[in-house]
Formats: C-alpha cells, sequence, structure tokens
C-alpha cells in the first residue's frame, strides 16, 4: 500500500544494510562497547506515523537475512514461511527490521570484527554478553532508524529470549512480544549441551585461544562437533526415527549386512550430522559461537527481579503470545508456561498454545500453518487495537 | 450478538459492559469475540483443546491453553470481574474446587451446565436402563468427557453447603427460557450467577 511514508531513497532501509554506531553501549559484564557495528536488513514501508514496524530476532546461528537470500550459503532466508509478501508479517503492510545480534558474524560487532584499541581482531578479548546486550544493541538500531515503539518483536528460540526481554527492558517501546519455543532461563541440560560444544571448540588444536584470524585456519574441526552436538538437541527422538532410524548409508563395498566394522559414517544419522557439521563452519565463526552461547546460558530473566519472573513484567502494557511444541525438548513447553503463569500473575495479556510437530525444536522454523494463522491473528489484534 | 450458544446468550447478555472476564473452557472464543466486540469486555481465556486455542488467538483473543482443573490456581484473585465457566463444570475432575478458583479469581461467576435431571433423562434411564444420550449429552459412557454429572438441585446444595450466594440464575429448555418453577425436571441447562 502506498501512503506517506519515508522516502525510499533512505539510505538507512532497504537490504543489506550496516551501520556503525558511536555508542558506548554499557554492557551487563560491566564494560562498555564503542563503536558498535550493526548490520541488519529491512523490509517495507515505515508508516508516517511510525507505528507498523516489527522486529524479528534471530536464533543461535541465525543471521539478519529472515526473507532474503544468504550471501554465504544461497539459501532462501531463514523464516520466508513467516516473513513476506502473503505471510503473517508482510511487508506490503509491515517495516520488518531483522539485525545480527552483537557477538555474531555477519556484520555486526563480535569477536572477529576489529577491536579499536588494537586494529587488530577482537578474539577473546570481546567482551562477554548478554541477551540484554543484544536487545539493548537493537534497542539502539532503532533510535538510529527513527522508531520510538515498536508494533511487535517476534523471536524464536534464541530470537524469543530477546523477545521476552524487550517489554522487560523497554516497557514504552514494544506493543506486542511473540515467543516462540524459547524459555525465560537456559536450564542445567542446556548449558551442559552449550559446553560440550563450546569444549569441542577450545579441544582444537586451531582454536589457539580465539587468535585465529590472522592466518584463517579456523577451528572447524571442533565448530563442526559443536554444531553436531547442538544440532541433536534441534530434533527430536520421534523425527531422528521417522528419517534416519537405522538406515544405512551405502551398502557397497561393506559385508552384507552392510556394516564396514569400522567407524565410517555407516549410519544415515551420522552422514546427517556430520554434514550439518561440517556445511556450518563455512558460515559461522567459532568465537562467535563461544560467545553467543555464554550469553544465553547467562540468561535467567528473573534473576534480576529477586528470582520471580512475575516481577520482571509487572506493570506491562504489552501483549504476549507464546508458543511452544510438544516435542521440544531443548526448551519444553514447561518453559513456555512458566513464563504464561508469570504473566498472569503481573496481570498481562497474554496467549499461548502447545503446537503438535514431530520436529522438535526445529518446529518453528519449518512449515506450520497453525503456527502462522496464530501470528497473523495476534499481529492483526494488536493492528485493530 | 446472534448465532451465540443459548446458554452463552444468557451470560451475554447479563455482562456489564466493560467489565473484566475470565472464560474458562472458552473454546473457539465465540462468547469473549461477542463480549469484545458489543460490550467493550476485556476478555481472556483458558481453553483445553489446541486447536480451539489456535481458532481463539487467530481471532486477536488472549486465550491460553490450559486445564481448568490445574491451571487456575496461577491466576491471581479478584482479577476480573466474572469468571465464567460455561458447560465445562461437568468435565472437571474437581468441580467444587475449580467453583472455588472461579469465585477466588472473579467477583462474580457465571457457570452453565447441562442438567441431568431433566424429565428425558430421567425418563430414557428409566425406561431403558442404560445411560441416557441425549442431545445435549450426545456421548457414550465410555467415551464422554462429561465425567461429572449434575443436576440443578444438586447444584443448589453445593451452593448452599459452601454458603456462597446466588445472584442470579436461568434455565433453558430446547433453547428457549424456561421457567424456575420445576426447572430441575423441565429444564435441560441452567445458567447461575453466583458470588463468595
Amino acid at each position: 500500500m502506498a501512503s506517506a511514508s519515508a522516502p525510499l531513497s533512505d539510505e538507512r532501509f532497504g537490504l543489506d544494510r550496516r551501520i556503525t554506531l558511536l555508542g558506548p553501549l554499557p554492557l551487563d559484564c560491566g564494560a562498555a562497547l564503542a563503536p558498535v557495528q550493526i548490520a541488519y536488513e529491512t523490509y517495507g514501508t515505515l508508516n508516517a506515523d511510525k507505528s507498523n514496524a516489527i522486529l524479528i530476532c534471530h536464533a543461535l546461528t541465525g543471521d539478519q537475512y529472515v526473507a532474503s537470500t544468504h550471501p554465504i550459503t544461497g539459501k532462501p532466508g531463514w523464516w520466508q514461511r513467516l516473513v513476506g509478501e502473503g505471510k503473517p508479517v508482510d511487508p506490503s503492510r509491515e517495516f520488518i527490521i531483522c539485525a545480527n545480534v552483537i557477538g555474531s558474524c555477519m556484520g555486526s560487532s563480535g569477536p572477529a570484527t576489529v577491536n579499536p584499541a588494537t586494529g587488530e581482531p577482537w578474539g577473546m578479548d570481546f567482551p562477554v554478553l548478554s541477551i540484554a546486550d543484544m536487545v539493548r544493541a537493537q534497542a539502539l538500531l532503532l533510535d538510529y532508524l527513527g522508531i520510538p515503539v515498536l508494533s511487535a518483536v517476534i523471536g524464536g528460540s534464541m530470537g524469543g529470549m530477546q523477545a521476552i526481554s524487550w517489554p522487560v527492558l523497554y516497557p514504552d517501546r514494544v506493543r506486542a512480544a511473540l515467543v516462540i519455543a524459547s524459555t525465560a532461563r537456559h536450564s542445567a541440560q542446556n548449558i551442559a549441551f552449550h559446553e560440550v560444544g563450546r569444549q569441542a571448540i577450545m579441544a582444537d588444536p586451531r582454536w589457539r585461544k580465539g587468535a585465529y584470524y590472522a592466518d584463517g585456519d579456523v577451528p572447524a574441526s571442533g565448530l563442526a562437533v559443536a554444531r553436531m552436538a547442538a544440532h541433536i538437541t534441534y530434533l527430536s527422538e520421534a523425527g531422528l526415527t521417522e528419517k534416519f532410524g537405522r538406515r544405512l548409508q551405502d551398502k557397497s563395498g561393506k559385508d552384507c549386512s552392510g556394516s564396514s566394522f569400522g567407524f565410517d559414517a555407516d549410519f544415515q544419522i551420522q552422514s546427517y550430522l556430520r554434514h550439518q557439521g561440517i556445511s556450518f563452519v563455512d558460515r559461522f565463526d567459532a568465537n562467535s559461537y563461544l560467545y553467543i552461547t555464554r550469553a544465553m546460558d547467562y540468561f535467567d530473566l528473573a534473576e534480576p527481579h529477586d528470582g520471580v519472573l512475575a516481577k520482571a513484567f509487572m506493570g506491562t502494557r504489552t501483549r504476549f503470545c507464546l508458543i511452544s511444541f510438544d516435542t521440544d525438548w531443548l526448551y519444553p513447553t514447561a518453559e513456555s508456561r512458566r513464563i504464561v503463569h508469570a504473566l498472569n500473575a503481573a496481570g498481562a495479556e497474554v496467549s499461548f498454545v502447545e503446537l503438535s510437530s514431530p520436529f522438535g525444536h526445529d518446529a518453528f522454523l519449518l512449515e506450520c500453518p497453525e503456527m502462522n494463522r496464530i501470528v497473523d491473528g495476534f499481529l492483526r489484534a494488536g493492528a485493530n487495537a | 450478538m446472534t448465532g451465540l450458544r443459548p446458554d452463552l446468550q444468557i451470560i451475554a447478555e447479563n455482562v456489564t459492559p466493560g467489565a473484566r472476564v475470565l472464560d474458562i473452557g472458552c473454546g473457539d472464543g465465540a462468547l469473549m469475540a461477542a463480549l469484545r466486540d458489543t460490550r467493550q469486555v476485556r476478555a481472556r481465556g483458558l481453553e483445553l483443546d489446541p486447536a480451539n486455542v489456535s481458532a481463539a488467538v487467530a481471532r486477536g483473543l488472549s486465550v491460553i491453553q490450559g486445564d481448568a482443573d490445574t491451571d487456575l490456581a496461577d491466576y491471581p484473585s479478584d482479577s476480573v470481574d466474572y469468571a465464567i465457566l460455561s458447560q465445562t463444570l461437568q468435565t472437571t475432575r474437581a468441580p467444587h474446587l475449580v467453583l472455588e478458583q472461579l469465585l477466588r479469581i472473579g467477583r462474580q461467576a457465571f457457570v452453565s451446565f447441562p442438567n441431568f435431571a431433566h424429565w428425558r433423562i430421567r425418563l430414557s434411564l428409566a425406561t431403558q436402563g442404560r445411560m441416557p444420550v441425549t442431545r445435549l449429552l450426545p456421548e457414550s459412557w465410555y467415551d464422554t468427557p462429561n465425567i461429572h454429572h449434575v443436576s440443578i438441585e444438586d447444584f443448589r446444595d453445593l451452593i448452599a453447603a459452601r454458603g456462597w450466594t446466588c445472584d442470579g440464575a436461568w434455565f433453558l429448555s430446547g433453547g428457549k427460557p424456561t421457567s424456575r418453577g420445576m426447572a430441575n425436571l423441565l429444564a435441560e441447562h441452567a445458567v447461575f450467577l453466583l458470588r463468595r
């Protein structure tokens, strides 16, 4: 719909944008980040009263390419099932923003970007981040884009952690929060799986305490193993059984049972996981993986509120919608319910539904007409308000 | 407010405009939507069936998937003007405790339920000797969600025993209002408005 709006030529808006903001951005660890580089994309047009802005928050290994082709993999945007023309989040209606989180490696400040004090990549000198720091960086970006209030913030998984943090950190800047397959805190099990990933990276001799940028000889093996371990947590046992079972990769050149009686990738699940690991290292930085998983581990929304989650939401005027998936054992339904209970206790307007899917945690990224219907209804209800 | 189930119609007509409402067992949100659209009511819902929750959220309502038997404890006391339980009481595991919760959360509570002492049900049981299957209670005994059948007199006894106050009662037969006299025999459906 063509309406009074910011000029199309506005260089702040569009695909593959990068901005360096002066900062400083005070961080939870006590340090401050300056300058703050943020890589982001926008879709659609900001309306005249700046009331149609929706922020999409990405997951651990996600990026700003939510609805456009990924520059490295050439794959379509990671949430094109939800974001796009005719989809629940529609650029013909909404002004959509997705920014690479700080700490990541797709253009925003992170361990691979240059430390202005040394002129060298930060490496492990980059300050340890929190989910709240990521959100505060997004708020800086909104200031730069001239957006006072978000019509909605939407995120799945780690994106959901940011989405649920937004109304807590900026109660006056977000009218609705949609939190999918996420949690208000990392559990011991969540931290444990992340620790396996980090130890795999750090055990790789090429990691060299994070100082591998100069020669580009990256800890690919460690990062691939980290990705393999994490990938298992994104799937469900039933889903894995259905997709792979005990099926073997290839029977040629093996004994009649198809087993090599060695350590090759006999089973299809092995080669699938190995492929996931190997293809991941082409598009992700090992140090970023360390920093972002650490931020997730530290995440506990209730902690600054005497451990009482409801206190975090007290007085909120934001509308909330939470969606979980029944086979998600990474951030199970109970974690979403815990948030819902707290929101109820705080008197917040909240919807919640557990959807059924065989695909585990990954379900939020996959085809799910039911999820789209809910997102659409939830966002439209806000538009009518 | 046409197209609403008759018991919901009665509730809708008797909710104060602008009130805060919690609809427990809200189904696809038909009553909530009607209350929002015609009475400016701030409605929230609780519903067990995920497909119903999706349908309600898709029409822009705030509905939580949950179980009346276990999840009402999470709602603050006196947080709504009306707690509504329509045709859900007889499906709960502990109806008396659910009602206690209703009256804790809401300043008043609407409760509607099918009357198990309606003459057709009595006749069916008396003449056929089998658990009645009627228009309002269409399931067989083994697959019915209605695990706590209740009559109007039973319900009045419970109100008295618990010391609750009845602020109103409506009775329906064939979707039409029916008189208070002999309601336990003649009404298929009852709607009560209660207070602590």
